[in-house]
């Protein structure tokens, strides 16, 4: 690669720039909660097929066997939301891509191959059942926790480096001396986003797969199957709740030591201050945070664990280098909106943990099940705030600090035509996934237990 | 050759694997299609899912590697090619995530309305994926994507009579591929009423496909007159020969019901047709730009290829073995059960005592929120992790247990 191919991709001036990030932002919106069920669920399948090698209990094979229904059926949807993803990288951004996609292409690589060990044993695991002997079914499903895990540990990395790009020299708008080991892992937002993001895919899948039998139990399902299907999920969830807030925290100060103007988009904080409050709600005007609840010291808190510290401001760069006054807004809500939800979360995890711990049952209160049916969708919205206020924090770089959103857009016209397309394509899809999980939970028990696959 | 050739032979390898494995996925589809009304065409459709169930998801893997190498390591190249074929590629995308919904939502559908809805819409992005990927393959090898964003015709990249007939041979040969294989999977699985309806849908479609060929010939000599220099001299040639060759042989053996070995003589045909592309358009990639000039830095090289070999190591085993499961009928509906769960009760499930627990999640705080980084924040992190796991494995074994107990 030469300066003068890469000429060639001069920064497009492209009308519907807004469009096009918007149509990202949607497509991650669809692929991220099914990645979050590709994380756990085969966990919980592959550990409740072991419970019943262990036990010979027939609850925990027909409860697996169910379960793993459900994974294959999200993993189509995220197979080819992901495909999506692949191309999009390619057809709304092209510059980025022919410029950068040396440096952390690898990574996608790697994170190809992981897909397929998973599409693979997956397969042979969910059409396996009754085919293959108990514990070399059981064998089976190990590669497909495995391949899930890494396969999105290679994603992330890429995220990592947009967010604190490494790993090359740009001479003359070429990317050179490139170290893909170095740019993608010696990268100090790579573990972050990992171990939050992995975090998050427990908390998703347990407490959505939570809601659905909580919801059961209020209508009077609560029998030994029912109890069963709900507390493996739930404990999972209710276990990482509170590990989450200590994994943000240190997210958190990882944002302050290298994207300060990230940092101060969360609060909105417009000029560099010592001892910064945070305002609870309220929002941004522009230049202060008007009808907040402020809270004296806790950004500065946050980002130093010194309620005295001195945070950067807004205005430490100029405003063509910073999230646009509706983006922080946006990233404001976002970013408590997470924070409020992991706080209940934690909560209600640490409360069913606690009435087991100390009684060994489940709550009996009306009010813990209803809890548990908004759990679920809650956790969603908070996996997708927390990519919101990445994202959106990160602007108006694609690549932080190297290449503005702007610089990488595609030339071609039609966004808005590709952006409707897919918007109904996606509205289908979702009406689509709900009907076939209605429909794998309506399915009678015994059909399930004895249907081939 | 060249560190700098290595990938682009690495791409079309994947490509071929794509267009013979999963251009049959889509083959499938269009022969849903066209199955006709009444129980028999009910029959065949539903055979045809179930048959391709089982693989078409690491099928399209394929073209997911295809992809990730492309743009690793030529990414001028890919930077150029899908801004340039914008339309066809989004449309195929398109294609994609309707036919992936459509397969998981099939296995739910219980009514015949529902079935027939779902079948319709798989078995239009059937046709409508082969042609874009096939359209767009045709942009490329006529020469119509200059390298820049967007710098070709958004249309005419696409809409163009070498791009058309290549689609068109794409969507003739995936149907082909798949008729052969569906007549070969049912013989094996003793479906022995359907064989007869896919041998004579893959005499047809291979008739059809050799035709296109042909017809493909006469444009690319006007269209695309570089391409077609290519194809009438040296190995160029002589993947045209072998294409036409191995065509001919599957038609004969398909004929002859010889299925298996027709399998194979149809994906060497497909095979052949790629490696005939390449050789006529190489040195370059796209026109003016050699593959050598267009490919990433040595260090990007190597750890692709480091990253190729060592997935390789996982992925081909693993592949042999879905294979020849999915080949040796395994999957087949019907097949005799293995034997029932053997292990009896396994004793009391393990214990671990709780003080640990509250040690890790304790220390796990504290380490990750009072220390600024070093290993004890890593001590910390991992701490937290240990709990996550060993909690959950503790709870639940001993939750477990007690779930019989009322609530
Ligand atoms: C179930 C989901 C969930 C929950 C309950 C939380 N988070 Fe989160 N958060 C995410 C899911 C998430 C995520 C997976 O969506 C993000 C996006 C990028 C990342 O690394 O994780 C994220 C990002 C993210 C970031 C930005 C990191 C960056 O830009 O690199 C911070 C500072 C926090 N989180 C902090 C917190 C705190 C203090 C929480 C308190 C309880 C919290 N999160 C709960
Ligand atoms: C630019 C971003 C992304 C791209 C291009 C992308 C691409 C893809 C593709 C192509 C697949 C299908 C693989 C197959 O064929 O089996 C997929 C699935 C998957 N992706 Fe993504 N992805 C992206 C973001 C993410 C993120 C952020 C995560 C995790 C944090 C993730 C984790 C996964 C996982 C675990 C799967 C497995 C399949 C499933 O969803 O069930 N991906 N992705
Ligand atoms: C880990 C893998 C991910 C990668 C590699 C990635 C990459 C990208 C890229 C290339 C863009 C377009 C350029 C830009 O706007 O800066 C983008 C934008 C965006 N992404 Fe991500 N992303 C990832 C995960 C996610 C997830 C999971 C979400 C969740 C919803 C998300 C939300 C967004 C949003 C909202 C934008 C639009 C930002 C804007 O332009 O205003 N991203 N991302």
């Amino acid at each position: 690669m030469t300066p003068a191919l890469l000429a060639a991709f001069t920064p497009a001036h492209q009308p519907y720039l807004d469009e096009a990030r918007q149509l990202q932002a949607l497509s991650f919106t669809m692929h991220i909660p099914l990645v979050c069920f590709a994380l756990a669920l085969p966990l919980l399948v592959v550990f409740t097929e072991w419970l019943s090698v262990r036990t010979g209990d027939p609850l925990y094979r027909m409860l697996a066997r169910r379960w793993s229904k459900v994974m294959i059926g999200l993993f189509a949807v995220g197979v080819v939301t992901g495909t999506v993803l692949s191309f999009e990288l390619g057809l709304l951004w092209p510059n980025f891509m022919a410029t950068f996609a040396n440096v952390f292409g690898p990574a996608f690589a790697a994170e190809g191959f992981s897909f397929f060990t998973e599409a693979i044993f997956i397969a042979i695991y969910v059409y396996g059942w009754d085919r293959l002997s108990p514990r070399l079914h059981l064998l089976t499903g190990v590669p497909v926790v495995l391949a899930a895990m890494s396969g999105s540990l290679f994603v992330i990395s890429v995220n990592g480096w947009m967010n604190h790009p490494a790993g090359f020299v740009l001479r003359n708008g070429v990317a050179v001396d490139v170290d893909p080991i170095a740019a993608l892992f010696g990268n100090p937002f790579f573990w972050h986003e990992l171990v939050h993001m992995y975090l998050a895919g427990f908390m998703v899948t347990g407490f959505v797969m939570a809601s659905v039998y909580a919801w059961g139990f209020l209508r009077g399902r609560s029998g030994r199957y029912e109890r069963t299907a709900l507390i493996i999920p739930l404990t999972l969830a209710a276990l990482a709740s509170p590990v989450q807030g200590a994994i943000g925290d240190w997210s958190g100060r990882v944002v302050a030591a290298q994207q300060p103007i990230k940092l101060a988009a969360f609060e909105g904080l417009p000029t560099t201050t010592k001892a910064a409050p945070e305002h609870i709600l309220g929002w941004y005007d522009g230049s202060r945070i008007v009808y907040g609840i402020a809270i004296p010291g806790l950004l500065s808190f946050l980002a130093d664990h010194d309620p005295n510290a001195t945070v950067t401001g807004l205005d430490a760069v100029p405003a063509n280098s910073r999230p646009s006054v509706v983006l922080i807004n946006v990233i404001r809500f976002a970013y408590q909106g997470m924070v409020g939800i992991g706080i209940l979360l934690g909560l209600l995890g640490a409360y069913f943990v606690a009435v087991w711990w100390r009684k060994r049952r489940l709550p009996r209160g009306r009010w813990f099940y209803r809890a548990l049916v908004l759990a679920g969708p809650c956790s969603i919205i908070a996996l997708l705030a927390g990519w919101m206020t990445t994202e959106l924090g990160r602007q108006p770089w694609i690549v932080y600090h190297v290449m503005l959103t702007t610089d990488a857009v595609t030339g071609a016209t039609g966004i808005p035509v590709g952006y409707a397309t897919l918007a109904l394509v996606y509205l289908s899809l979702a009406v689509g996934v709900a009907w076939m999980l209605r429909r794998l939970a309506r399915a009678p028990l015994e059909v399930a237990a004895g249907a081939a696959g | 050759m060249q560190l700098a050739d290595a990938p682009v032979v690495l791409m079309l390898l994947g490509l071929t694997a794509y267009m013979v494995l999963g251009g049959a996925d889509f083959g499938t589809g269009i022969w849903e299609l066209t199955a006709g009304s009444g129980a028999r065409g009910q029959a065949l459709r539903d055979y045809a899912h179930t048959a391709m169930a089982p693989v078409w998801e690491a099928n399209h893997v394929w073209l997911i590697f295809v992809l990730v190498v492309f743009w690793s390591a030529y990414p001028v190249a890919f930077g150029s090619v899908m801004s340039t074929l914008t339309v066809p590629l989004f449309l195929a995308t398109v294609g994609i995530v309707l036919r992936g919904s459509a397969y998981a939502l099939r296995t739910v559908a219980w009514g015949h309305r529902e079935r027939g809805l779902i079948d319709n819409l798989f078995a239009l992005s059937s046709v409508l994926t082969p042609f874009a990927l096939g359209a767009s393959i045709g942009g490329i090898a006529s020469g119509r994507v200059p390298i820049g964003n967007a710098a070709g015709n958004l249309l005419t990249s696409w809409l163009n009579p070498t791009s058309i007939v290549i689609g068109a041979i794409a969507v003739a040969a995936a149907a082909h591929l798949a008729a052969v294989y569906l007549a070969a999977d049912a013989t094996r699985a003793r479906q022995l009423a359907l064989v007869p309806a896919f041998r004579a849908r893959a005499l047809v479609s291979g008739m059809v496909t050799g035709a296109l060929a042909l017809i493909g010939l006469a444009v690319l000599s006007g269209d695309a007159p570089h391409l077609f220099a290519g194809l009438r001299t040296g190995p160029g040639l002589a993947a045209v020969v072998v294409s036409g060759v191995a065509g001919l042989s599957t038609l004969v053996l398909v004929w002859a019901q010889r299925y298996e070995p027709a399998r194979y003589a149809g994906a060497g045909a497909v095979a052949a047709i790629i490696a005939g592309w390449a050789a006529a358009q190489q040195p370059d990639i796209l026109p003016g730009l050699p593959v050598t000039a267009a490919a990433a830095g040595r260090s990007t090289l190597i750890t692709i290829l480091v990253i190729v070999g060592v997935g390789g190591l996982i992925v081909v085993p693993s592949l042999a073995l879905l294979f020849s499961l999915f080949l040796h009928g395994r999957f087949d509906p019907g097949v005799e059960p293995a034997p029932a769960v053997a292990a009896p009760a396994g004793g009391p499930l393990p214990r671990t005592p709780a003080a640990i627990l509250i040690v890790l999640l304790c220390g796990g705080v504290g380490l990750t929120i009072f220390t600024d980084g070093g290993w004890p924040l890593w001590l910390g992190i991992v701490a937290l992790l240990v709990f996550v796991l060993v909690g959950f494995f503790v709870f639940t074994t001993a939750i477990a247990g007690t779930a019989d107990r009322r609530s």
